[in-house]
């Protein structure tokens, strides 16, 4: 068994599983004013606190919510909403268009019901967006831009953005930035003070933490109309009780991803290496996705193109040896689409198809790469004979 | 002679979320084989949920079929093969309408989808078979050699739609539902006793691509809209107007709207369809009283057979059997029948049989009705 898909989802670490059950057997709601609310209250707010240090934030700035998603749709909608109520002339919305689903459809869903003007940033084959293309974007017309979203890394070809530079054009005409971070967390330094974003998406379950909780690392000044409407949690953002087992589990893969990033980078980066030189030689012309670059990609993130192959005959091929991986892109039904990031990159969508995204975590071994140089390359050739259909 | 090899083989399941090809794929898994089951989306833009009539193209099948899957505990992807079923099977469904014939849209789906397009590319992937819920028997003889028969329960059997397969494909062909004599609530008691949640599903009756059943307008769609016509008596006298020949079939009486009664007062029935002429002629019921016909595109189980023989004859899907003699004669096949036989149409497939034995099909291009000869007929 090797399982080479962390950017889905990563064991909980132990530490996270011994907060989380901890809290289960605790009774009390955050918001009760008795002592098993006040209790259950410190520790939402001790997690908070936990988070904001290994995010660089403020306890305040931390908007916790039930996932990436969650955070994506309220800072995306939310902040327009509001922008727009500002100033009726903000509706161009500037976003990447290699953003993942929760980003891409939340704008698309502006732009068809809430009168949204997309654009889409053009960005480089490695997927990236430059400085100059967005300053280009904002300063045609300053006045109309709701707000700009540019994901920190990729998730699916693992390119990073130029987060910090982004963030200075938008500060430079005052205009709120949001960036998905889910991929970057644990894995890049990500500290929200000093990125001079308005807002910031990160989710527990891609760091060793539970599912259904994420947060929005959001500034001071921005009040984003809610998504959720209730009993006014969360600075009235984002209103519903908080999961205090989840939060409590949260915090400390937090603490434990932002202490631990530098040698995870340096031992899983050097993993990463090794399985995309075992992958190309199996299969020299196999093509190597995002920047080629060590310091322009995630450390643990190896994608690559196999011409000639459909990414679901190698997904069956492989899944039937035990190794377990990811083509990459959205399914519809089932189905699987050739990537929108590829094909923002300007890949072939003939070639778009044959993708296959290695994604490493804190339970990666060398005999995981060993067991994929074995299989990688029989499974290509097999797979170029079923072809494209 | 078994029914089913002693060595494990690597099985594609095709699994329609039905419970017949959940079944199918779990008796497979159960017998040791190494499977795999795979839905095939054969919609370019599969409905949420299903409306209507029962398809197999929503997604809610496909969810079906996986969960079934995870519940028989193999891997289970979805396939997008509908660019290759809109072209095999829905342009040529069209078009045979178009002709004025009967299309069978069901064998075609077998012959170029469920035991091609698939099973070329599971061959090609490392699989030895496709299974799916089919009834119908598979026989190996001695020399290794396959035969297929009908299933063990007559009123299930579904050799007609899977006559279109030659002996190649049929090596690789898996039926595990036919082999035994177990009613739709057996079935249905094993699928629930398997903790298979489809148990419940109803049966898919109509054709999947026409979620509504509504085929006439679906053809109106395709092949612009109603095209008002005239309804002829075998004489070539106005008796009515239609609004459109294609959606009409041989044998046919409801639905045909004639404002006044025939000369002798009983009902009549489509003759035959001219879209050429945008004409529908019907007569009384003796007149479809067909003799003979000739079919085209011949497809043998086995090898084709030499001279004319004696064989029994389906002629549509859920049909009854009939005493033929056929002869290929330069690549059409020559059927007379025993006794004449009522409503055959243009289009379907005649399936010959030795026993229960399906020795080949083709599909039927003209008819004679008494006193004609095959070649000549409509």
């Amino acid at each position: 068994m090797a399982y080479l898909d962390h950017a889905a989802t990563t064991p909980m670490l132990p530490e996270a599983i011994a907060a989380m059950t901890a809290q289960l057997a605790v009774t009390g709601n955050a918001s009760s004013l008795h002592a098993a609310g006040r209790r259950a209250r410190r520790t939402v707010e001790e997690s908070r606190e936990t988070l904001a240090d290994a995010l660089g934030a403020r306890p305040s700035e931390v908007v916790l919510t039930s996932g990436g998603t969650e955070a994506d749709n309220l800072a995306v909608k939310g902040l327009y909403w509001a922008r727009r109520d500002a100033d009726p002339r903000r509706t161009r919305v500037l976003a990447s268009p290699v953003e993942h689903h929760a980003v891409l459809d939340a704008v698309d869903w502006l732009a068809e019901h809430e009168g949204a003007t997309v654009e889409y940033l053009p960005v480089d084959r490695y997927g990236r967006v430059h400085p100059d293309a967005l300053r280009e974007a904002v300063a045609r017309d300053p006045d109309d831009v709701a707000l700009i979203t540019v994901m920190w890394a990729n998730n699916e070809i693992g390119t990073i953005m130029p987060v910090h530079e982004l963030a200075e054009v938008a500060r430079e005409f005052d205009v709120p930035m949001h960036a998905d971070a889910v991929q970057a967390f644990g894995q890049l330094e990500v500290d929200f003070a000093h990125s001079g974003l308005a807002a910031m998406t990160v989710s527990a379950h891609k760091i060793g933490g539970p599912f259904g909780i994420g947060a929005l690392l959001l500034g001071r000044d921005y009040a984003p109309v809610p998504v959720l409407h209730g009993g006014g949690q969360e600075r009235h953002v984002r209103s519903g009780t908080l999961d205090v087992p989840a939060v409590a589990s949260f915090a400390v893969a937090g603490r434990l991803a932002a202490e631990g990033r530098e040698e995870f980078a340096r031992e899983i980066g050097g993993l990463r290496d090794e399985l995309a030189d075992a992958v190309l030689r199996a299969v020299p012309d196999a093509l190597l996705g995002g920047d080629p670059a060590p310091g322009g990609r995630l450390p643990a993130n190896a994608h690559f193109t196999f011409p000639g192959c459909e990414g679901d005959s190698l997904l069956l091929l492989l899944d039937a040896q035990g190794i377990e991986c990811s083509t990459g892109s959205a399914c519809t039904a089932g189905i699987a689409q050739p990537s929108h990031v590829l094909l923002a990159t300007g890949t072939d969508p003939d070639l778009a198809r044959g993708t296959l995204r290695f994604s490493l975590g804190h339970t990666s071994t060398r005999q995981d790469v060993e067991d994929l140089a074995r299989a990688i390359g029989p499974a290509v050739t097999r797979a170029r004979t079923a072809g494209l259909t | 002679m078994t029914q089913t090899s002693q060595r494990p083989l690597r099985v594609l399941a095709a699994m329609s979320g039905g419970v017949d090809s959940a079944v199918a794929a779990a008796r497979a898994a159960e017998a040791g084989h190494d499977v795999t089951g795979v839905h095939l989306a054969l919609s370019a833009n599969p409905q949420s949920f299903r409306t209507g009539a029962r398809g197999c193209c929503t997604i809610e099948d496909s969810r079906d079929a996986r969960r079934a899957a995870d519940v028989i505990g193999i891997p289970f992807y979805v396939w997008d093969l509908a660019e290759r079923f809109r072209e095999d099977v829905v342009d040529d469904f069209v078009a045979e309408y178009e002709a004025g014939r009967t299309p069978n849209p069901c064998l075609r789906c077998n012959e170029k989808i469920k035991f091609a397009a698939l099973l070329d590319k599971a061959l090609a992937l490392g699989f030895d078979a496709v299974c799916t819920g089919h009834y119908a028997t598979v026989v190996v003889n001695e020399d290794g050699t396959r035969e297929m028969h009908r299933a063990s329960d007559m009123a299930k059997d579904q050799s007609y739609v899977l006559g279109v397969l030659d002996e190649k494909q049929l090596a690789h062909a898996m039926f595990p539902l036919g082999d035994t004599l177990t009613t739709k609530d057996e079935i249905r008691a094993e699928a629930e006793r398997r903790g298979l949640a489809v148990a419940k599903k109803p049966d898919s009756h109509d054709i999947c691509f026409i979620a509504d059943g509504d085929t006439q307008g679906f053809l109106a769609g395709r092949l612009g809209g109603p095209a008002e016509g005239d309804i002829l008596d075998e004489s070539g006298t106005k008796v009515g107007t239609h609004e459109g020949a294609f959606g009409f079939t041989i044998g046919q009486r409801k639905g045909l709207r004639i404002g006044h009664p025939a000369p002798d007062g009983k009902p009549r029935y489509v003759l035959d369809i001219s879209p050429v002429n945008n004409t529908v002629t019907v007569g009384p019921v003796e007149a479809l009283d067909v003799t003979a016909l000739t079919a085209l595109r011949p497809r043998w189980c086995g090898t084709a057979p030499a001279g004319p023989g004696t064989y029994t004859a389906q002629l549509r899907a859920h049909g009854g059997e009939t005493e033929v003699t056929a002869e290929l004669v330069d690549g059409t096949l020559h059927v007379t029948f025993a006794e004449p036989v009522r409503g055959v149409a243009p289009g379907q497939a005649v399936v010959l049989y030795d026993g229960t034995r399906v020795v080949g099909s083709a599909t039927i291009a003209t008819t004679a009705r008494r006193g004609e000869p095959a070649a000549a007929g409509r």
